[in-house]
């Protein structure tokens, strides 16, 4: 019983700890890295129905607005991970090959921690994916992380809506163990997933061609009998939208041959690649994706978990950075996503960005690459109130984040959290420890 | 006979050739630097002269010695390496590949086993590592109940017996650590006790082992006992010489874990213990060191808070627990003073963080009269810094191994140096 009690009252938290603001939010004598205007040393920013409506020195609010002293702390825009798959009932449609009919705003759990996990680390906004089981997985959704709100609330709709390629080793399972007499799985080589994308791109063109045709007919009325409409297919319809450029790709990739070919297959099939995910092999490649403005979504560091990532090196960011690549920070991992802030200041380290520019890897250039730099990715007015406060400075690998904003709102609340905590303890006052005969 | 004499001469002439250079040991200094020695005073400007592998002189006021290679490090901040409490250094290299993993053994009791006899001093994680002011690393088996022993290796030496500082450091227990992760219903192991049992009836056979090898050398009626590999690496710890180093996370599994140390009498330092701010006081009294694992892993539970991992250095370091933190790794290694960093963000002491990646993990095996500070006399592992060591900005510029100057470049450098030729224009 008392597990179950500090258990509730450990729900609570999350439910009574925010003041709820209605968006409307006054950030008093803060550091404000804006990323594209500068830094102001000491200033405030006035937030009127989720939008940052001033930014300046010494604002006074119209009344009602909710104040919170920032004094000693830093702002930055709210972190956005462009490649996560959190908020999710599942990853990977394994049962086929192709799987583009899949949508993961169909299993999206709002009730999932790792969002407040993100939050935790200042995460605001998400591009959270189908896996990389398949050649051609399923179709992507940015949301904005809305702890404690409905699934629905959450999406963010301005975001370009985008399908998810993979070559490579997890396509090909190369790493897996098969079980006796069991056959390796079509596509199982780089040449096999060339081809099979290449089929569904030509199959979809066919299916294109086939409604066309049915559309003239209609419209033309030569036949005095009712027209049979070609069977609707949504892997097809999917892969339609794709060539009719209403979805765009993501393509998880490593190596610096497949992801040519891909390229490649855009020029064959005439669709475009927002971004490649992953990528450890870009410092190869920056001539060909500065050449197709094609942006990149990486780790800072993680490498040589495979042998397609043995030469992803951490000097790769800002290298690709100072050759014109659009390059952002993303975790891919529930673990990762609540210390990006802390991968962003490596590429100060390794390759030299400046401040902006190690900042811009994990807020700007992200909103880029999904299409939602006009709402969110730095602190302009006008834009949404998206917004993490540090105790130090964000770079620092002394930093805490103590306060994460959404549209004004305040989702995240460090010194509340505490105080919950606390509260929780007195309920039970013996150290909760787990194990035993349970 | 009058030819082997000649041979003789040779040998003779061809071995004073070759230690010749060596005898003549030469001399480094350091000016103009700010010495954070970790014991003693900080030094605002001061000199460090290194002679053959060593400290000879460190503080202010020291005289230069004539004919010495002089680095002047006006801006740089020396700290003593950092010592890495626990890594996979030269065991593996591409964790998906089985063939380039050697830290792992198959079965559930290996004592046999002994990481460094695998190590790899070409592995390509180790020039970056050290080029983040790493100098010495544990290299420890995992896997099973018993995983097998560890050893203490410098990140500098072109064969294993070159890098080898202290082999075997501690035997490896692993009990089962949580599954699920920050989940709301986690489920945390039980199994500790009973695992630990089974420990103990391994020692009692030890132990009569022992006996029966004893009775045998006394009597000669009596039959020597089959050798047994296994129990005989037991011998050393049951004797209290070699410590166990006991990977254990849940604050039941630590407070099991207490109890089997202090029946058995062993010597033990804890790995991992995730909740051990809960036992913070129980692992202080008991006096046993702890190395935590990778901060970068979520709370075994939604219970224990977000930041669980995050601040329990600094509770036990506050109970006075002798902390270190170690990288978990091999690839990424290099992290290990962020580990550090992120505890102070949330409690942990700037100074203590320091000395756990220094002073506190040379002590906790043992080696602290060779290495942890920068002392007259210690062996001459020292990190020249742009800013502080635990910063994720500092760029590292000098790191002195054992008095070698390191070379910095690494995977990291070449990989890039590489492809950058190929936008040269021609």
């Amino acid at each position: 019983m008392k597990r179950f009690t500090f258990f509730i009252s450990f729900l609570f938290i999350f439910c009574t700890s925010i003041l709820w603001s209605g968006g409307n939010l006054l950030l008093k004598n803060g550091t404000i890295l804006t990323v594209t205007k500068g830094v102001i040393a000491r200033g405030d920013i006035l937030i009127i129905d989720g939008l940052i409506k001033q930014i300046g020195e010494n604002i006074t609010p119209p009344s009602g607005v909710r104040i919170i002293d920032i004094t000693g702390k830093y702002v930055i825009p709210g972190i956005i991970d462009s490649h996560t798959h959190i908020a999710l009932d599942g990853t990977n449609e394994t049962g086929k090959v192709i799987t583009s009919e899949v949508r993961m705003r169909d299993v999206l759990n709002a009730d999932d921690t790792s969002i407040f996990t993100a939050l935790s680390g200042g995460v605001t906004t998400v591009h959270t994916l189908h896996g990389s089981a398949n050649p051609i997985g399923g179709q992507n959704i940015t949301l904005k992380l809305k702890w404690g709100k409905k699934a629905e609330e959450m999406i963010f709709h301005e975001a370009w809506p985008t399908l998810k390629f993979a070559l490579g080793e997890n396509v090909t399972q190369a790493n897996r163990q098969l079980s006796p007499g069991e056959e390796r799985r079509y596509p199982a080589s780089r040449m096999g997933v060339v081809a099979i994308i290449r089929r569904e791109l030509e199959r979809a063109k066919n299916y294109m061609a086939q409604w066309d045709r049915y559309n003239e007919l209609k419209r033309m009325k030569i036949l005095n009998r009712p027209l049979l409409a070609p069977r609707k297919d949504l892997q097809l319809e999917a892969l339609a939208d794709l060539l009719r450029g209403k979805l765009v790709a993501r393509c998880h990739s490593y190596r610096a041959d497949e992801t040519i070919e891909f390229i490649e297959l855009s020029h064959e099939f005439g669709f475009r690649i927002a971004c490649f995910e992953h990528i450890p092999e870009a410092y190869k490649i920056t001539k060909e994706l500065v050449a197709e403005r094609i942006g990149i979504s990486v780790f800072m560091d993680s490498w040589a978990y495979k042998m397609e990532a043995a030469e992803g090196i951490a000097t790769m960011p800002a290298y690709c950075t100072q050759q014109g690549v659009l390059v952002s920070l993303n975790s891919d991992s529930n673990e990762r996503i609540r210390r990006l802030f802390n991968d962003a200041a490596k590429a100060i380290k390794y390759g030299g960005l400046s401040e902006d520019e190690a900042l811009k890897l994990i807020t700007l250039n992200p909103a880029i690459q999904l299409g939602v730099d006009k709402w969110v990715g730095s602190i302009e007015v006008g834009k949404h109130a998206d917004l993490a406060v540090f105790n130090e400075h964000p770079l620092s690998a002394y930093t805490r984040c103590d306060l994460t904003i959404i549209e004004g709102e305040v989702y995240f609340d460090r010194e509340a959290y505490l105080k919950e905590r606390e509260a929780a303890q007195k309920v039970n006052p013996k150290p909760k420890t787990t194990g035993g005969n349970q | 006979m009058r030819s082997q004499r000649k041979w003789l001469l040779f040998y003779l002439l061809t071995l004073l050739i070759f230690f010749c250079p060596l005898k003549a040991e030469e001399t480094i200094v350091i000016t103009n630097v700010k010495i954070i020695p970790i014991v003693g005073n900080d030094v605002e400007k001061g000199t460090i002269v290194i002679r053959g592998e060593r400290i000879e002189e460190i503080g202010s006021n020291i005289s230069i010695p004539s004919k010495a290679k002089i680095i002047d490090a006006q801006g740089l901040i020396a700290y003593p390496g950092m010592i890495d409490g626990y890594s996979q250094l030269g065991l593996s290299e591409i964790s998906s590949i089985q063939a380039t993993i050697d830290y792992r053994e198959t079965g559930r009791l290996n004592p046999q086993v002994l990481a460094t006899e695998a190590l790899r001093p070409d592995s390509m994680h180790i020039p970056i590592t050290r080029s983040n002011g790493i100098t010495a690393a544990l290299v420890a088996p995992s896997g099973g109940l018993i995983s097998g022993r560890s050893g203490l290796i410098h990140l500098y030496g072109w064969t294993p017996p070159e890098m080898i500082v202290k082999s075997p450091i501690a035997l490896h227990l692993e009990l089962p650590a949580a599954r699920g992760g920050f989940r709301r219903t986690a489920n945390q192991p039980a199994e500790g006790t009973r695992l630990l049992d089974e420990v103990k009836t391994l020692f009692d056979q030890a132990r009569l082992y022992e006996k029966r090898k004893l009775a045998a050398s006394k009597n000669k009626l009596i039959l020597l006992p089959e050798f047994d590999e296994k129990l005989e690496a037991l011998l050393p710890v049951i004797h209290g010489e070699l410590p166990l180093m006991i990977s254990v996370h849940s604050a039941n599994d630590i407070r099991a874990a207490i109890k089997f140390v202090q029946e058995q009498k062993v010597k033990a330092i804890f790995y991992g213990v995730s909740q051990g701010w809960m036992v913070a006081k129980e692992i202080a009294q008991a006096g046993i060191p702890v190395v935590f694992a990778s901060l970068h892993q979520l709370p075994p539970s939604w219970e224990d808070g977000y930041d669980a991992l995050y601040r329990n250095p600094g509770v036990l370091s506050k109970a006075g627990v002798k902390i270190a933190f170690s990288s978990s790794s091999a690839s990424l290694a290099k992290e290990l003073p962020y580990h550090a960093a992120k505890a102070v963000a949330f409690g942990l002491d700037k100074r203590e963080a320091l000395k756990a990646v220094t002073l506190y993990p040379a002590q906790i095996f043992g080696v602290d009269n060779l290495m942890g500070s920068l002392e007259k006399g210690k062996l001459a592992n020292i990190v020249l810094a742009e800013g502080d060591l635990l910063e994720l900005r500092t760029v590292i510029r000098h790191v002195f191994i054992k008095g070698q100057e390191i070379d910095l470049s690494s995977a990291y450098t070449e990989y890039l140096e590489k492809y950058k030729k190929r936008l040269e224009k021609k």
